[in-house]
């Protein structure tokens, strides 16, 4: 099977982040960056059907669009297994809307007719966890989402797909399909030290965004990024941490009553 | 491009209900008309909707008793032609966010999800950075805006007599357009964890970095006499077993305390335990979103902290 996964690069999870000059994005100058997560497990459940399918082989691509700091993350992910990279460059990722970033990947993976897409189910950063889905609309293939698990049949696939509140779900399709994964199906694993090293010698085919040509306008703009506003005044109890605790002990007998 | 459409989900009342008074927001700033439209029955409206609504549409086909991506993308791709709707408003679940992005890039639009918020403009208000940010979006283009409204963000509907006129419309869907098939549902492993009734809850999350370091918040939990819960990654790197996880692909609680470690506050989290009636938080990081919902806060290292306050609960008990 020949999957692509389409990865993102987001700012780093413990990054303390700054709103930037414009009030339109964060301070990227000075962050720290990773694979995004559900991503990270996406790329985990794509390693992992490859060497499920053992001598029929298959082809684990990972595929990104942003900045030149994304090559860190393409690095990470070849160094964890994957055959090979496309990378997309785009300095104005910001100014492009979900679906204006779709179509840029819609674009790169039409030209190598994979068997099967995976992303992971919503970024870090903008969370909107939409562009696998429209992914699959823009490819003309059926697609699951929230999916923890993956086999392979002679049909196509049978995927678990997660529901609210604990329930899930089988749902059968056949392939091409694109499916978005959610966090915590598998364990990941790291990149080894010969990882790393052959990491290095595999291939990145490089594309520009502007060779695309899916430069529509976007058809929602975010015009505005704020510190978010407190829904209760939160009663910060000072000093160390055993007068904290103290103050706190006070404030579950006498106010809360539950001691 | 004259109303608004809100779409309700069967047997998701409350979130459609809120779903609907976003939609109502809307309205107050636009001067649109609601309508509303429903893949079921009269009931599903009924659930919802507290307030009659002018136009109801119940779509019906025998191709829709199943939820499918496939099915639910034609249906009411069909529905928004013909109602040619300036808005539709959707409630954000796993079932919209399955098919609602695909839907909109139908329309060559895309879905602004998740809002907590409606303001001037309009402007639609959503987090980022899992709850350290916000965002305000605007829908600058021609065609229809598609919207979906976060749990817990908006009052629901207050109830109100009146009637509603229920149209029933009926798409046209094939069997081969639908692709996939999908399954029964069912629960995971047995529920022996009934959170959703405990009192206390002592909660973790990331913060407390490695399995080894669990019993430190175990013994806090025994101390108070209180259930331990946990954040998504918790469970997700099998620190604690999934029946343990609060937030909306876990638990929904609502105890008197809910004292949250080293949990940061995504939202995905926060809409399953806000309803609490005390929440603390204690965390290292001042500007973590958990603390927009907190009622007391202990700033600083867990790893000091809650074994102080282990000892202090002790001394207090004893």
């Amino acid at each position: 099977m020949k999957i692509i996964v389409a990865i993102k690069q987001v700012p780093d999870r413990d990054a303390q982040l700054r709103i930037d000059s414009s009030s339109k994005w964060i301070e990227e100058s000075d962050l720290q960056f990773a694979l995004n997560e559900s991503d990270a497990y996406a790329l985990e459940e794509a390693l992992q059907l490859k060497e499920k399918s053992g001598a029929a082989g298959g082809e684990v691509i990972v595929l990104t669009v942003g900045p030149e700091r994304t090559g860190q993350t393409i690095r990470e992910a070849l160094a964890k297994g994957a055959d090979r990279a496309i990378s997309i460059a785009c300095d104005d990722l910001g100014s492009r809307d979900a679906l204006g970033v779709a179509r840029l990947l819609a674009a790169a993976i039409k030209t190598e007719s994979p068997d099967l897409v995976l992303t992971g189910l919503q970024s870090e950063d903008l969370g909107l966890g939409q562009t696998g889905v429209i992914l699959a609309e823009l490819l003309d293939l059926p697609h699951a989402s929230l999916i923890l698990h993956v086999e392979k049949t002679e049909a196509g696939l049978t995927v678990k797909r997660e529901l609210e509140e604990g329930w899930f779900q089988e749902i059968q399709l056949p392939l091409p399909a694109v499916l978005t994964i959610q966090s915590g199906g598998n364990k990941l694993r790291y990149a080894t030290l010969m990882g790393i090293k052959r990491a290095k010698l595999k291939e990145v085919r490089q594309l520009a965004a502007a060779d695309l040509g899916a430069n529509a306008a976007p058809v929602v703009v975010l015009d505005r990024v704020a510190l978010p506003q407190k829904q209760k005044s939160t009663q910060i109890l000072p000093g160390t941490a055993k007068q904290a605790a103290a103050a706190l002990v006070e404030k579950l007998k006498f106010e809360v009553r539950v001691l | 491009m004259s109303k608004i459409l809100v779409v309700l989900e069967a047997g998701r009342a409350r979130i459609s209900s809120e779903a609907l008074a976003a939609a109502q927001v809307l309205a107050g700033l636009t001067g649109l008309p609601v309508e509303s439209a429903t893949v079921g029955n009269a009931q599903v409206f009924a659930e919802a909707s507290g307030q009659p609504i002018a136009g109801a549409y119940a779509i019906q086909h025998p191709l829709l008793e199943k939820y499918t991506s496939d099915g639910y993308v034609l249906a009411f791709e069909q529905l928004i032609r013909k109602l040619d709707p300036a808005y539709i408003v959707f409630p954000h679940t796993y079932q919209s966010r399955d098919y609602v992005p695909r839907l909109a890039t139908r329309f060559g639009q895309v879905l602004v999800s998740d809002i907590t918020g409606i303001e001037a403009g309009p402007t639609f208000v959503r987090q980022l950075f899992q709850g350290k940010m916000t965002g305000a979006y605007s829908h600058p283009g021609s065609g229809p805006c598609f919207l979906s409204v976060q749990a817990g963000a908006f009052r629901a509907a207050e109830g109100q007599a009146g009637q509603t006129t229920i149209e029933a419309f009926t798409p046209e869907i094939t069997p081969a357009q639908i692709r996939t098939r999908p399954g029964e549902p069912f629960r995971g492993s047995a529920q022996t964890v009934d959170l959703g009734s405990a009192q206390l809850i002592v909660s973790v999350g990331r913060g407390i970095k490695e399995a080894d370091n669990l019993p430190l918040v175990q013994d806090l939990a025994t101390a108070l006499g209180a259930e331990l819960a946990a954040s998504r990654p918790i469970c997700d790197n099998g620190w604690l077993p999934m029946e343990r996880q609060v937030g909306s692909s876990g638990q929904t609680v609502a105890p008197k305390l809910y004292l949250a470690v080293g949990i940061s506050g995504a939202i995905q989290h926060l809409v399953g335990m806000k309803g609490s009636q005390c929440i603390v938080a204690i965390n290292k990081d001042p500007d973590a979103p958990i603390f927009e919902v907190a009622d007391y806060g202990i700033v600083g290292d867990l790893f000091e902290v809650v074994p102080a306050l282990t000892e202090a609960i002790k001394a207090a008990k004893a």
